[in-house]
């Protein structure tokens, strides 16, 4: 007598914990072996691009930080630069320390939610509440420096918009010689945790060759042994000047990609101490009455500045015709703005390229004959914040 | 090959029937080819020991809706090994079908149903052409110029019918679309430099 068996499909979000957002995955399971994933994404799709399309430059700005929300600068950064490159603009030096600085501490941000996260996926709680209290702490820089936690709104073409408030430098300080202790913490917690290493090592493998078929970048190429950073390769801003190294993985699995976070944050405190140290006080955005507002002192004495300031809060700045992709190392890989001008004040094309929009795509690769216990860590160390997949 | 400009005659004497036009802009290589040749062009340009642009980093659409070839079709490439980017394009009409990249970068395969999704561009040999983004049942393609910013329809949960519903877009206020570029025509002689200066952009 033979029996018929048949796979089962199982529903996976949009409302599970371990989907970290809104992800809907549809799981065929044969026994409790994963034999296809299907991601169903877009749950969270706003219309960025198009929204952009119809915003000058300018008003363009806050929907990045909305795109990944977990380290919102680095975007604004992505297309800060691309202004700039077709506008050839130079920027203070002032201002790419702060800008390199903010990013770092959106690098930090973004690791301490992915690493603690994935731990608490894999049934550590501890990590996360240790790992929250300093995201509180670093979302407080940004608060004191553009006025909001998350949605910063702070870069501009040319430099960033306001100078950072008294006492802020120190504070800063401060926490990059308590925060490495607290990594150190977590590593206690994790690293050599018997639980956590079961869970992980030899998870979710991914070769050299496939990591970049697949259009991987950030952490998920670096932890299959691929020494590509776009801070170092293509270096924007100052960070040519800076010395810092990068983490490579070797294995390419779940417990690597864990890893090279962790040494990643350590380097970026690193980072951020080499930029308070080197900034030096001066002129925080250019000059260019064009492209970046008056300050408040000179509207009330000229004519000249009140006319730049009334032209750019109303029809924003132009830009020239032209076509230019410029890509940056956000957190979870290389993130990009591919931009088209076409002379006026509003991109006529913006396209945003989002890291984790592949990294989720290579889901059905990644998870394809592992248990079904290991979809959540696999996801969590795909690190996937649904802001930018969906865009 | 460690420089553009000689990235760029090499591929220009290599495949001299299929390139229409280089240029090289921000320290990028901007290639035009013709539609047919896609496929071709993207597997030598992955595979020649002198270019290695093994990674496909994105591909999208731009919509020029006054044109005749409506589409413009735009990959994005990068290689790791000598550290360059390629924007490789081509234009094609409304209804045309393309070819599929994902034989050569398995990572298109998303890439190009996104693609499908904005703009409607049809691909074949696609192993899977759904949409991606939009809702399910969605119906257009958003990211076309013709396409309305807030969209057709909206949805709202219905008390009667106990369920999400979807209805034509009813709008409380008009949407306004402010167009703050200057109509002030300004002296002439400025003008006139302005336009000049804009020509040297």
């Amino acid at each position: 007598m033979t029996k018929k068996i048949k796979n089962l499909n199982l529903n996976f979000g949009p409302q599970h914990p371990a989907a970290h957002g809104v992800l809907r995955l549809i799981l065929e399971l044969d026994g409790e072996v994963v034999e296809k994933a299907d991601p169903h994404i877009g749950l969270l799709h706003r219309g960025t691009e198009k929204l952009i399309e119809n915003k000058t430059y300018m008003q363009a700005v806050p929907y990045f930080d909305r795109l990944d929300y977990v380290a919102p600068m680095n975007q604004e950064h992505a297309f800060a630069l691309a202004i700039e490159k077709i506008l050839d603009i130079d920027v203070p030096i002032r201002a790419q320390y702060i800008r390199v600085m903010f990013c770092e501490i959106g690098r930090i941000l973004s690791h301490i939610l992915n690493v603690t996260t994935q731990a608490l996926d894999v049934g550590a709680l501890t990590p996360s509440l240790w790992g929250f209290e300093e995201r509180e702490t670093l979302m407080t820089f940004y608060e004191r420096a553009s006025g909001s936690r998350l949605h910063a709104n702070y870069f501009r073409a040319g430099g960033v918009h306001q100078d950072l408030p008294a006492g802020l430098e120190n504070d800063i300080a401060k926490f990059c010689e308590t925060f490495p202790k607290i990594i150190n913490d977590l590593e206690n917690l994790l690293t050599d945790n018997r639980i956590f290493k079961q869970r992980n090592v030899d998870i979710g493998l991914v070769t050299k060759d496939d990591a970049l078929d697949y259009s991987f970048s950030g952490v998920m190429i670096r932890g299959s042994g691929v020494p590509w950073d776009l801070r170092k390769s293509q270096p924007y801003d100052c960070y040519d000047q800076l010395e810092f190294k990068i983490p490579i993985g070797k294995n390419g699995d779940c417990y690597d990609r864990y890893l090279c976070r962790i040494e990643e944050m350590k380097e970026s405190v690193s980072i951020i101490k080499q930029c308070l140290a080197r900034m030096e006080k001066g002129p925080i955005k250019t000059f260019d009455g064009k492209i970046s507002p008056p300050s408040k002192a000179e509207i009330k004495q000229s004519m000249e500045a009140l006319i730049h300031h009334f032209k750019l809060f109303t029809e924003g700045y132009r830009v020239p015709k032209d076509e230019i992709y410029t890509a940056v190392e956000a957190p979870k890989g290389e993130f990009g703005v591919y931009l088209i001008s076409d002379g006026s004040n509003k991109p006529y094309k913006c396209k945003i390229r989002a890291p984790g929009f592949s990294h989720l795509q290579s889901m059905d690769y990644l998870i394809k004959g592992h248990m079904l216990a290991d979809v959540p860590a696999v996801l969590g160390s795909l690190d996937i914040v649904f802001g930018e997949v969906d865009r | 090959m460690n420089n553009l400009t000689d990235l760029e005659k090499k591929i220009n004497s290599e495949l001299t029937t299929k390139i229409n036009k280089t240029s090289i802009n921000h320290d990028q290589i901007f290639v035009e080819i013709d539609k047919e040749d896609l496929i071709e062009v993207a597997l030598f340009m992955k595979t020649n020991k002198d270019m290695k642009f093994r990674q496909l980093i994105d591909i999208t659409v731009v919509d020029y809706p006054e044109e005749t070839q409506r589409f413009k079709i735009v990959y994005l490439f990068l290689s790791h090994e000598f550290n360059h980017r390629m924007i490789l394009s081509y234009f094609i009409n409304e209804n045309e079908l393309i070819s599929s990249l994902t034989s050569v970068f398995p990572s298109a395969n998303w890439m190009e149903r996104e693609v499908f999704d904005m703009y409607g561009v049809n691909f074949k040999d696609h192993p899977d052409l759904r949409r991606i983004l939009t809702d399910y049942g969605f119906e257009g393609h958003p990211l076309r110029k013709d396409f309305p910013l807030t969209g057709h329809s909206e949805v709202r949960y219905s008390e009667e019918k106990k369920k999400v519903i979807s209805e034509p877009v009813k709008l409380e206020q008009n949407y306004r679309n402010f167009d703050y570029e200057s109509p002030w025509e300004g002296t002439k002689y400025i003008k006139e430099l302005s336009e000049t200066n804009d020509k040297k952009n």
